[in-house]
């Protein structure tokens, strides 16, 4: 493995830009690390240069803004769970970020991390989706914001350019009567991948009428889906049951899965819109719907 | 290329040179000379290099040495107070909670974190807590209860 990797530990997010933009050879941030330390044993990866961002004022801080939360790139996910107000707000961005790996994992991974990995199974992305989470990146050219939808490119691939890094995931302030969940299959009851995942995050009225939705999918396509029919299918709604079978077909029909050891594609498919349904339940309930 | 390194294990201060791709756990293991913390995996699936980082339960493995500066590493060497065994060691012994043993220090600091943050967990929140480390030998049942009872007598 690399001999000669340089190690960074920038002060400014500046910096760490400059580091990144001027790198020739191949150069990876360091938050977590969850991913990148495997990958670097196991030789897929062997960097020039290393920049850990942990070191930087503000990186591994939770703030509470005027627009919601703005969770720094550098938070572990298990410092989401002590955070009540993050909590009560985004429950299912919490809960789908804490079920990446072990306890172990979870005091080191970021959801940025998660992000930028870029894996389709990745849990904490359909959460920030459905949420309607923002990312804040820094690059050579200044600040630019981009929706975690439009952050992957493909798998592994993200659309960040040359020296840009995410500092901060903005999540928006929870509206009134709004409630979100994440769900995810697995074969196993902890410590696995997800084989299809769905977050849902809706707003009702007074009436218990869903006023606004967002639906997004994992683990059924090379990126996370935002499955814009899915939301359609139940605003309007009192998520009956008529408006949850056209919500999982919604969703069963946007899926482009692939056969794996996990799960066959007419599995995923199927279970695409079990998910969908039982976590749109759950965000029904949570936003005080009956 | 490599890393001074300047940092607090088990309270006591630690310097060292460690080349900036080596794990906390090779450093731990070969340059300080504390082997309680063992290689499973080294992909952080098994738990067995567990050790509490500022306060937070990590896999050494997935922890390059060179991030310790100013940090306070927590590892099983610290966990008896002298000659007297931390409860969750002595229930471990007393319960039978291991056979080879190879896993065993990975649990009692995932334990220990377990028990900091929630003195009186369930067995489920146990088993949820620990399942992140295996163990190949007990069925971990034997692991639950030995927690289960040091999590009493330690509640006191």
């Amino acid at each position: 493995m690399g001999e000669m990797m340089r190690y960074e530990t920038p002060s400014t997010a500046k910096e760490a830009v400059t580091l990144m933009a001027k790198e020739k050879g191949v150069a990876f941030i360091l938050a977590g690390g969850t991913d990148l330390l495997v990958k670097m044993k196991a030789g897929m990866l062997e960097p020039d240069l290393v920049v850990d961002i942990k070191r930087i004022k503000g990186m591994a801080d939770i703030k509470k803004t005027a627009s919601g939360f703005s969770v720094g790139a550098a938070v572990p996910c298990s410092a989401l769970t002590e955070n009540a107000a993050l909590v009560k707000a985004w429950p299912g961005v919490v809960e789908a970020a804490n079920l990446i790996g072990s306890k172990q994992v979870q005091g080191r991974c970021t959801m940025s991390g998660n992000l930028c990995n870029a894996s389709p199974a990745a849990d904490s992305v359909p959460a920030l989706v459905a949420a309607g989470a923002k990312v804040v990146i820094a690059g050579p050219k200044g600040n630019r914001k981009l929706a975690v939808e439009d952050v992957p490119a493909g798998v592994g691939r993200t659309n960040l350019k040359k020296g840009e890094i995410i500092t901060a995931i903005e999540l928006p302030k929870k509206l009134p009567k709004s409630g979100d969940a994440y769900l995810r299959f697995i074969p196993r009851t902890e410590m696995d991948i997800a084989v299809v995942s769905c977050g849902v995050n809706l707003t009702i009225d007074a009436k218990g009428v869903i006023t606004k939705a967002r639906v997004a999918l994992g683990a059924v396509a090379t990126t996370v889906l935002l499955v814009k029919d899915a939301a359609k299918a139940i605003i309007g709604t009192k998520l009956d049951a008529e408006a949850k079978a056209k919500l999982a077909a919604a969703c069963s029909a946007a899926c482009k899965p692939i056969d794996d050891k996990r799960g066959t594609i007419e599995f995923r498919i199927e279970v695409a819109g079990v998910l969908a349904r039982r976590a749109a339940e759950t965000a029904y309930a949570r936003a005080g719907g009956k | 290329m490599s890393s001074h390194v300047k940092t607090t294990i088990n309270g006591d201060a630690v310097e060292f040179v460690c080349a900036n791709d080596e794990s906390l756990l090779d450093v731990l293991r070969n340059r300080i000379g504390l082997t309680g913390a063992k290689e499973g995996c080294g992909t952080g699936d098994c738990g067995a290099c567990s050790v509490i980082l500022d306060g937070r339960l990590v896999c050494s493995c997935l922890v390059l040495g060179a991030e310790m500066n100013g940090k306070k590493v927590e590892t099983i060497e610290g966990m008896a107070n002298g000659a007297v065994l931390h409860p969750l060691q002595q229930h471990f012994i007393d319960g039978a909670a291991l056979q080879c043993g190879i896993c065993t220090p990975g649990f009692l600091m995932a334990a220990q974190a377990l028990l900091r943050k929630n003195p009186d967990p369930t067995e489920e929140e146990i088993r949820f807590g620990l399942a992140g480390n295996l163990c190949r030998c007990t069925g971990y049942d034997k692991i639950v209860r030995a927690v289960q009872a040091a999590a009493k007598e330690m509640r006191g």
